[in-house]
């Protein structure tokens, strides 16, 4: 069928604010259908409340309304708009809600707009847990024995019918908010109460708990025509009972025969045949690791996380896909973009294995508890593709920027076997070191096996490296050996350090292509991932041969975590587009499937990578680059800093040694000193007697964190001695290599500005003042522009710091101040030499386009308009604020986001 | 475990070095790839691969070890079988033993530690060839390496004897000519309320009348159709006195008897993603597919193309109203709703209850 004719003008909802659960993807998928729906030449009207992001962009929408996803709101968007069709399966649980509400109502009957993508009723039939039941029932599509309930009374009852432990699920939530495991009626009514209050319906699902059970994802779509297809299929690490948002999860699945994965193939393709879905959906089962015996857990009719990740794993754009059976093309119609000659009426086969790891912020809240249930904790994630497993889980956890490369977790090596086989049982972010630890230290496979129900394969695969690690440290490392290190993912620096030999020789990597076929059809798509065959198969090089264009290098952002969201994927994203208006071919590194830089549309080449030094090398290698870019990618890129600098690679912008002025203490101290800028007091210390002299000295309270760090990782306010002793005694056990600074506490105003340079003028598009006292963390503060008390002497004094400051440190492109008035006095707080999270706000607030005016000048070309600052500063009649969203509900962390209201 | 170097040394000169497993020797074959990310066992087995060296796409293999209930026959036809990475340590409740145990049991040559993504890619541009597998990495014998052709392939592996499955009393008994059947075949028929009488190969059409089945299915099995030229003349005699089901290599001796020529295709299908399109109806069947040979689109004269790839609009399935016959390339055993078997099937039956009806 081709595209329907009654399609002109669609309203497409966003998902607003990053929340635990709900990520950047979604701007990935929005931004994918807003560019289907405009090349099909419907008119777009966006509402998405999060300015940091892609989709929000003039470019991709024709009308933007960066509004509250509110039904109020909506419903005077359409009023006002008229559109013709209403797209809400693309905008997470948020717009999908939304759009359910809308519909519900009979607005948007009533305005003559259609949802289009999954219909209402097969929405309802997925979510509703009592209609979902149902509806596999008739379908004899076996579910977790389970009863519905909308009192504590009636899940009390439920749960003594079923036996604990029970699951509870709340309807309507998102990231299993609002659920948990009970294994006593106390326990139940704790939760279940929780649950009701959350659930928008006042419904919660109480489920028998099959722990133990394997968890199985399929990713399938359908068309309007019911033609049918499994993308990918995923196969979780850890078993039923863990949030799949918070497992490791490996596509495709590795331990199920034949028989099982048709079986579950069969139940999925039934599952959304029955339920009518029109697009990406994604289907959860348990599976009994001893039996044929499974039960559908979960359906979400909608593009989610995981399709997210499916559409990375497999080069399968699902999101893209969607966005046209939507507008009415069935699947044989739409081509397959990767191979541009096949069609998207195919199932992927892939010929690597992906890993997915969750990246969650329990290190930057020492006290938060680490458990992980059904309730998701995680804020990001990291993916990696390799050739085996044991390559795969080796760059995931690189990748995954917690401070190890191999699965050897400092905190585990002291620990006896039997200490580590007692906390197996603890399901934290940790435990699969736990596991490594154990299996290391001679706990048996079936011992781990019997405790977490890891599928014995896994620990299999672990066994083989801690037997290669053995090797490595007994034996003389020869050329072979050191190969077999390579292949199996291990980093030149952790051979050379485990073996405690120099390595033989360097192996360079060679890069494979994602091609949705496993190359049995020739693809154009230009997605790499590593690996350690020949390199005279290297099939990036080719693609790098045929440029005749000068080559740039961006280093991505890495996974979402707090202080470093997808704020930071939008500035890379830019700079990549940026670059290539210029003339210049752009190849970007990062490993993070959630976002729309790792769209293999976006640069010229996308290399899918760990960003450490020597993935990043081995790319360098291969794409004998100008330069490289890395103040687009947050802190992640600025920690390759070093590595350029002493390596003889370009770095275009801000130099190493101006990002080192500004981060080392010290120098960046002389500098204030020079202009007689004054910052609170500040000492850096190394030791718990050192923090508690400094604190003395500096008077309580006073700030302690670690330098080096992006969003206020562990920083904390010490009003007493006892602060400062918990405080460095949790941060001393992660062991630390960069001092922890100890600044003197000022209660005042903080004032943050964004200025661009070129080296020789600055431009400062706007100063935001933050509402909150000092000391919240300014990505957690409310932020307002223009500030609302100061006066022009003190406006005229930021101007003049700001541009002195951007000037000595020699900024070519980005740099952002937080700035402290204490007693009518300015104080520097930090500056910091490159994008920041506040970036995305101002092109969108200012509404100009100054925002493509810093890639120039990173990239060297100078621009003439600049210092047209002060002008542009104050003039406003509007005030934006920036208010941030917390997920306190979903557990007791706090995620900013920069959602505008 | 020291490792064994062993060449895989292709037609055209390329050599690849890896490591054996399986059992031991040289080997020569005509070098096929298969892209299924599971279904190794039923690879190994399956009839259709006499004489071919397979090599996987997907890069582990054996990772849920053996269960010889899902073979395909009960032996390993392969030639010889390249991977990336065998499985050491299979995980599954229903495994029985490792992929190496499994295939020294069998005397199937295995080798790993290949890039088979560039093997992959250099079949895909020169399409199959053949290889040799040996201890040296040099083609010493490139034309009797050359000259390897799989001959007699439907006597090689198709069982002598007439065979019964099913119950007495079914509602549709179905003539299985079985050139090299898959047990899925048969097992797919079965389940679906048959009783099924596997004729041999070199049955003839008199024979098969003979049982008096409702149907007559013309299973799948190796090699060039165009060899059989008997069982072709036998296949004249028959159609338009039985409803008749092909599939796979049954598909293409239909089309053979009736006129149609077919020729070896570059790479062929093989794999289970292999999209069809149904042009009766539009909808699109992701299928399960094995062959090396196919049917010339523009040769087919009797009957109609019912059923084309979608990715490269070969001849995926002939319908002959006339003969009362209609085939498909792909395998209709999965007989789920989405693989396009089930209303293959549906049509077969409800042309035998006709028939029955009339009788």
């Amino acid at each position: 069928m081709p595209k329907r004719s009654d399609i002109k003008k669609v309203l497409v909802i966003g998902s607003g604010p990053i929340v635990i659960g709900q990520a950047a993807e979604f701007d990935y998928a929005g931004a994918q259908a807003c560019r289907v729906m405009k090349s099909e030449g419907v008119n777009v009207v966006l509402c998405n409340s999060n300015p940091a992001t892609i989709m929000t962009d003039k470019a991709l929408a024709d009308e933007i309304y960066l509004e509250p996803l509110t039904e109020e709101t909506l419903k005077r968007i359409i009023l006002k708009e008229k559109p013709d069709s209403l797209l809400a399966s693309l905008g997470g649980q948020t717009g999908l809600t939304m759009g359910c509400k809308l519909a519900k109502s009979g607005f948007l009957e009533k305005h003559g707009v259609k949802l289009i993508g999954t219909k209402l009723d097969a929405i309802d039939r997925s979510e509703d847990r009592e209609l979902f039941k149902q509806t596999m029932e008739k379908i004899n599509q076996p579910c977790v024995p389970s009863d519905i309930a909308y009192t504590v009374e009636e899940c009390v009852a439920i749960a003594n019918k079923l036996h604990y432990p029970v699951i509870i699920r709340p309807a309507y939530t998102l990231g299993g908010a609002g659920g948990g495991v009970a294994y006593n009626e106390e326990e139940l009514r704790l939760i279940s109460h929780n649950g009701l209050m959350l659930s928008p319906i006042t419904q919660v699902l109480i489920e028998k708990y099959i722990a133990g059970w394997k968890e199985i994802e399929f990713e399938v779509l359908r068309d309007s025509k019911g033609n049918v297809l499994t993308v990918c299929s995923m196969e979780n690490v850890d078993p039923v009972g863990i949030h799949t948002g918070d497992s490791i999860v490996v596509a495709p699945a590795v331990t199920l025969s034949t028989k099982e994965y048709d079986m579950l193939r069969t139940a999925a393709l039934s599952i959304i045949t029955e339920l009518g879905i029109e697009g990406g959906c994604n289907v959860q089962f348990a599976l009994n690791p001893d039996s044929f015996e499974y039960s559908v857990i979960e359906v979400n009719p909608r593009v989610s996380r995981s399709s997210a990740l499916a559409s990375k794993a497999t080069g399968f754009p699902i999101a893209k896909v969607t966005s046209k059976i939507a507008l009415g093309y069935t699947l044989d119609e739409i081509v397959n973009d990767v191979t541009g000659n096949t069609y998207a009426c195919f199932e992927p086969t892939i010929d690597y294995l992906v890993v997915k790891m969750p990246k969650w912020p329990f290190d930057k809240f020492l006290y938060a508890k680490r458990e992980l249930g059904t309730r998701m904790k995680a804020t990001g994630e990291v993916m990696s593709i390799g050739t085996a497993f044991e390559m795969a889980i080796m760059k995931a956890v690189r990748g995954a920027e917690i401070s190890t490369s191999t699965m050897n977790y400092k905190k585990f090596v002291d620990y006896t076997k039997d200490e580590l086989v007692a906390r197996l049982s603890e399901m934290t972010d940790e435990r699969i070191f736990v596991v490594y630890a154990a299996l290391k230290k001679g706990a048996t496979v079936d011992e781990v096996f019997n405790i977490t129900k890891i599928d014995r394969w896994f620990l299999n695969k672990f066994k083989n490296l801690i037997k290669y690690e053995e090797m490595l440290a007994t034996q003389k490392l020869t050329r072979e050996l050191y190969n077999e290190g390579k292949r199996l993912g291990y980093l030149d620096k952790d051979i050379a350090e485990i073996s405690g030999q120099k390595i033989p020789y360097r192996k360079k990597a060679a890069y494979k292509m994602v091609d949705t076929c496993a190359a049995e059809f020739p693809a154009k798509t230009p997605y790499f991932y590593s690996t350690f065959d020949s390199q005279e198969h290297d099939e990036a090089k080719p693609f790098v041969e045929k440029s005749g264009k000068k080559r740039i290098v961006v280093i991505g952002s890495g996974p979402i975590r707090i202080g470093q969201g997808i704020e930071f994927d939008y500035s890379s994203v830019h700079c990549v587009w940026t670059l290539k208006e210029l003339g210049y071919e752009v190849a970007i590194i990062n490993n993070n499937p959630e976002t729309v830089s790792t769209d293999f549309d976006t640069a010229d080449r996308l290399y899918f990578e760990p960003l450490t030094p020597e993935d990043v090398q081995h790319v360098l290698d291969i794409e004998k680059p100008y330069g490289v870019i890395i103040t687009f990618g947050g802190q992640t890129a600025i920690k390759l800093c070093s590595y350029f600098a002493t390596h003889g690679i370009r770095i275009l912008g801000t130099s190493a040694d101006s990002v080192d002025a500004a981060e080392d203490r010290e120098r960046f101290e002389a500098l204030l000193e020079k202009y007689a800028i004054p910052r609170p007091k500040a000492l850096t210390v190394m030791t718990k007697e050192e923090a508690l002299n400094a604190a003395e000295k500096l008077e309580y309270p006073v700030l302690l964190r670690p330098s080096y760090v992006i969003g206020g990782q562990n920083m904390t306010i010490a009003f007493t001695q006892e602060d400062v002793c918990r405080y460095m005694d949790v941060i001393l056990a992660q062991g630390i290599e960069n001092p922890v600074l100890c600044d003197k506490y000022l209660m005042g105003t903080e004032l943050e500005v964004d200025a661009i340079s070129d080296g020789k003028d600055v431009l400062i598009p706007g100063i935001m003042q933050h509402i909150e006292r000092t000391g919240i963390h300014s990505g957690d503060s409310i932020a307002v522009y223009p500030p609302y008390n100061l006066d022009d002497t003190m406006l005229e004094k930021i101007i003049e710091v700001s541009t002195q400051l951007a000037l000595e440190l020699k900024t070519k492109g980005l740099i952002n101040i937080q700035y402290l008035i204490y007693r009518g006095e300015l104080h520097v707080i930090e500056v910091n030499p490159r994008a920041s999270r506040t970036v995305p706000i101002f092109p969108k607030l200012r509404a100009c386009l100054w925002w493509s005016l810093p890639r120039r000048l990173s990239s060297g070309q100078n621009s003439k308009n600049s210092a047209t600052a002060r002008a542009c500063i104050r003039r406003r009649r509007t005030w934006q604020s920036k208010c941030l969203c917390s997920t306190l509900k979903n557990s007791t962390t706090l995620t900013p986001s920069s959602v505008r209201k | 475990m020291k490792k064994k170097k062993v060449y895989l040394t292709l037609e055209n000169g390329d050599v690849f070095q890896g490591y054996r497993f399986g059992a031991d020797g040289n080997a020569v074959g005509e070098l096929v790839f298969s892209t299924g990310m599971v279904g190794y066992v039923e690879t190994l087995t399956d009839p259709s691969n006499l004489g071919q060296i397979v090599v996987q796409t997907f890069p582990l293999i054996g990772n849920y070890g053996v269960n010889e209930n899902d073979a395909e026959s009960d032996k390993a036809w392969v030639s010889a079988y390249v991977v990336r990475e065998y499985c050491e340590t299979p995980s599954n409740f229903r495994s029985e033993g490792t992929l190496d145990e499994y295939l020294k049991k069998q005397g199937v040559i295995g080798i790993y530690g290949v890039d088979t993504r560039q093997l992959t890619k250099i079949l895909r541009e020169n399409g199959v060839m053949n290889a040799r597998i040996s201890d040296k990495p040099a083609l010493d014998d490139y034309d009797d390496t050359a000259a390897y052709a799989v001959k007699d392939a439907v006597k090689t592996v198709a069982p002598q004897t007439k065979e019964y499955y099913g119950d007495e009393n079914a509602i549709y008994t179905v003539a299985l000519w079985n050139f090299g059947a898959k047990k899925s075949t048969v097992a797919a028929l079965v389940k679906q309320g048959c009783r099924v009488i596997s004729m041999p190969a070199s049955a003839t059409a008199e024979e098969i009348l003979a049982t008096n089945a409702d149907g007559v299915m013309l299973s799948d099995g190796p090699g060039d159709p165009m060899e059989n030229t008997s069982i072709i003349a036998e296949i004249k005699k028959l159609l338009g006195k039985k409803p008749v089901l092909g599939a796979g290599l049954g598909h293409q001796l239909v089309a053979l008897a009736c006129g149609a020529e077919t020729a070896k295709s570059k790479y062929g299908h093989r794999g289970s993603n292999q999209p069809v399109k149904s042009l009766e109806d539009g909808k699109v069947y992701i299928s399960t597919q094995n062959h090396g040979y196919e049917i010339i689109s523009e040769t087919v004269k009797v009957g109609k193309i019912n059923f084309v790839n979608v990715n490269d609009g070969a001849c995926e399935g002939i319908a002959y109203a006339e003969q009362k016959a209609f085939t498909t390339q792909f395998a209709p055993e999965s007989c789920n709703d989405f693989c396009g078997g089930k209303p293959i099937f549906e049509k077969f039956f409800a042309l035998m209850k006709k028939e029955k009806e009339n009788a």
